[in-house]
């Protein structure tokens, strides 16, 4: 098998004209999923029977939150990559992913509030999902502040994986311990973010929100990648000559 | 031909070695313990002398001032070997880096977290808690403190060589800890109240044991990180 | 195998420093390799490369012919690293700092302990703190160290540093003896050492 092209991706030239080029379509087909999910979620659904309109908030939400933790997950796995077969790339895209992940974490986290208020008559309650995410933030927060106080880049970039590869492990434990944590104090009012019943014409927009969040998060850490790999190869040839061009 | 150390024999040096280094500057050892029972004395003066409301909160104030006087002693955990060499000269020892890091930590956890569970009782009786419940309390922040001293290796690994590296190991230490904290607090209410504390223990046990066998690995690939 | 070291094509990037470019060389059974150079050439990167501290982007270390990066515990038994700054815990005294220090790598007997710190001449300061000793002492310990580990394979950065004419002269004759016995030295000098020549190789670093 020919592996040419595993071995391209590893090199910062191809990746960058190749993540130069796959931004605006990505960009693209995410703004008119995210329109499509909007209009579709927010404007066209029947309200829900118990929460009205409130769990329209579900449709930035939720996307939001899966995100959190799929980019958390991309992160370590791609500078456990970076770290085992040392590919600079791969470590490139870890340092790409980590704000656009603690950002999709803050809108969880936001969005999360402004359903409570309706929901429980508060911004914040100590529900199991609010908390876990709020212990990722923490997570996020920590990986960029190492990175942050590490000169070296390839130091930075090697003990930064390891944190990140030790955090994966650990949230699924810190999922399970808040969510026991919290059916141990569970209160008499309602405090789950519980999802509505779910009809298609408010499941097909929620889908579609994914799929739009998850392209609009490609689309971002591809810029970002683009900067990473320019900033780390500043001093190499290659980059006068792509700047000429 | 020279004979070279079992690992269990480099594991006695490594530990009888911190241990009489500790036992040279006595005041140092006292520090984590002073400061464990201080911050416990200031939830009553922040809170309310009554014994009954401070017997409520008595877990959760012991738990995070255990914590907190967990986190100031991890800074010290590796820092002076990376200072004068020891730790590379652990890197360069033939010997498992991961088992004698394994040492280091246990070592550190008998001069700090061991001590620490012991001496709770005195804050917790300050809190209201009776004396039946002390062996609940005493084994939960037992195992708890020992969970985080392994947890806590990495992130003292990671931050070898960073300036001011403190704040940020706690940073970085404190949400790998909150399973730590949960299940043991929870012990920790539940010997209290005088209920059986089984279940909180052994899960808490058992994210002691997942720390043993993953945390020294990952000090180890973070202390190689940081020597280069 | 018989002792044997060699590099091959050893390229290091400290930061973005291209500090080791290429740099390759043999040392067998009795010979010192004598590697000079300004500051900041890279002596103490290459030692630090070959003893495994560092890990180069290209190029291998070999020992015995197999590649250190395999059974790398196994090359590092063989092999003892003596840097600028001796290992040396203030609080402990010189002997109880060679107990505990070469005691994880190796058993050793009590005699074979004064012996080496005999050799070195820090029999009468080995039982004081070493916080106590001057630098000159403290790297006469570390020397007694380096003898009591029997290593076959001996890294040394620059370890004539902080000794007297008479401290230079224990080091060539330590080296000496153990090139004599079978061994093999790596040494970053400043200052020449006054090695017989015929065992002695350069390798300049620029």
């Amino acid at each position: 098998m020919n592996w040419t092209w595993f071995h391209r991706l590893g090199s910062p030239p191809y990746i960058f004209k190749l993540a130069g080029t796959l931004t605006p379509w990505f960009a693209w087909l995410a703004a008119v999923a995210i329109a499509y999910g909007l209009v579709g979620g927010v404007g066209l659904a029947p309200a829900d029977y118990q929460q009205k309109d409130a769990f329209r908030i579900i449709y930035v939400h939720a996307p939001s939150a899966w995100l959190s933790l799929m980019i958390y997950t991309t992160m370590a796995v791609s500078a456990a990559i970076g770290l085992i077969w040392r590919i600079k790339v791969s470590h490139a895209l870890a340092a790409a992913c980590a704000p656009i992940g603690a950002w999709f974490t803050v809108a969880a986290l936001g969005t999360g509030m402004l359903w409570g208020k309706p929901m429980w008559g508060a911004y914040w309650a100590w529900d199991p999902r609010l908390t876990a995410e709020l212990v990722l933030l923490f997570l996020y927060m920590g990986y960029m502040g190492l990175r942050a106080g590490i000169e070296d880049t390839q130091r930075a970039d090697r003990a930064s994986a390891v944190l990140a590869i030790v955090g994966v492990i650990n949230v699924p434990i810190v999922k399970y311990s808040v969510e026991w944590w919290n059916s141990l104090h569970q209160s008499a009012s309602v405090m789950k973010l519980g999802k509505p019943t779910i009809v298609p014409e408010m499941l097909i927009p929620l889908l579609v929100m994914f799929v739009g969040f998850t392209l609009l998060f490609f689309a971002l850490v591809l810029v970002r990648l683009r900067a990473e790999i320019l900033r780390r190869e500043r001093t190499a040839s290659w980059i006068r000559e792509v700047l000429a061009a | 031909m020279t004979q070279a150390a079992s690992p269990w024999q480099a594991a006695r040096l490594v530990v009888e070695r911190d241990l009489r280094l500790a036992f040279r500057r006595p005041a140092q050892l006292v520090q984590p313990i002073l400061f464990f029972l201080i911050v416990t004395t200031l939830f009553p003066l922040a809170l309310s002398p009554e014994l009954s409301r401070l017997r409520d909160v008595a877990p959760g104030v012991l738990w995070v001032a255990a914590l907190l006087s967990s986190l100031l002693a991890l800074e010290f955990l590796f820092r002076d070997d990376a200072h004068d060499g020891t730790l590379e000269q652990f890197v360069l020892s033939g010997q498992s880096l991961t088992w004698l890091l394994f040492a280091k930590t246990f070592s550190h956890w008998l001069l700090t977290g061991l001590p620490l569970a012991i001496v709770a009782p005195v804050s917790a009786g300050a809190l209201g808690v009776d004396f039946a419940s002390m062996p609940g309390v005493i084994a939960s922040l037992g195992i708890g403190s020992f969970a985080l001293s392994l947890i806590g290796a990495i992130g003292a690994g990671l931050t070898l060589g960073v300036q001011r590296g403190g704040v940020l190991l706690s940073l970085l230490t404190l949400p790998l800890a909150v399973p730590i904290l949960i299940f043991g607090a929870r012990a920790t209410e539940l010997a209290i109240k005088n209920e059986p504390y089984g279940a909180p223990l052994y899960l808490l046990a058992a994210v002691a044991v997942l720390g043993l066998t993953l945390a020294p690995l990952g000090a180890a690939a973070a202390v190689r990180i940081g020597l280069e | 195998m018989t002792a044997e070291l060699r590099a091959d094509n050893l390229h290091l990037w400290r930061g973005e420093q291209h500090v080791l470019r290429g740099v390759g060389f043999t040392a067998t059974a009795g010979r010192c390799l004598l590697v000079t150079g300004r500051n900041g050439a890279g002596k103490t990167s290459l030692l630090r490369t070959v003893a495994g501290i560092l890990q180069p982007e290209e190029g291998c270390v070999f020992w015995r012919g197999e590649v250190t990066g395999v059974d790398r515990r196994r090359f590092q038994s063989e092999m003892c690293y003596l840097g600028h700054d001796a290992p040396l815990k203030g609080d402990l005294s010189g002997a109880e700092n060679l107990h505990f220090g070469v005691g994880i790598r190796r058993r050793f007997s009590a005699d074979e302990l004064h012996a080496a710190l005999a050799r070195t001449l820090a029999t009468d300061f080995a039982d004081r703190p070493v916080r106590t000793l001057s630098a000159g002492q403290r790297r006469r310990i570390a020397l007694a160290g380096v003898l009591l580990t029997a290593a076959t394979l001996w890294l040394l950065d620059e370890p004539t540093t902080n000794l007297d004419a008479s401290g230079q002269e224990l080091v060539t004759a330590l080296i000496d003896a153990h090139l004599a016995s079978g061994g093999i030295a790596v040494a970053a000098i400043h200052h020449p050492l006054a090695l017989d020549a015929r065992v002695t190789t350069r390798l300049e670093l620029t």
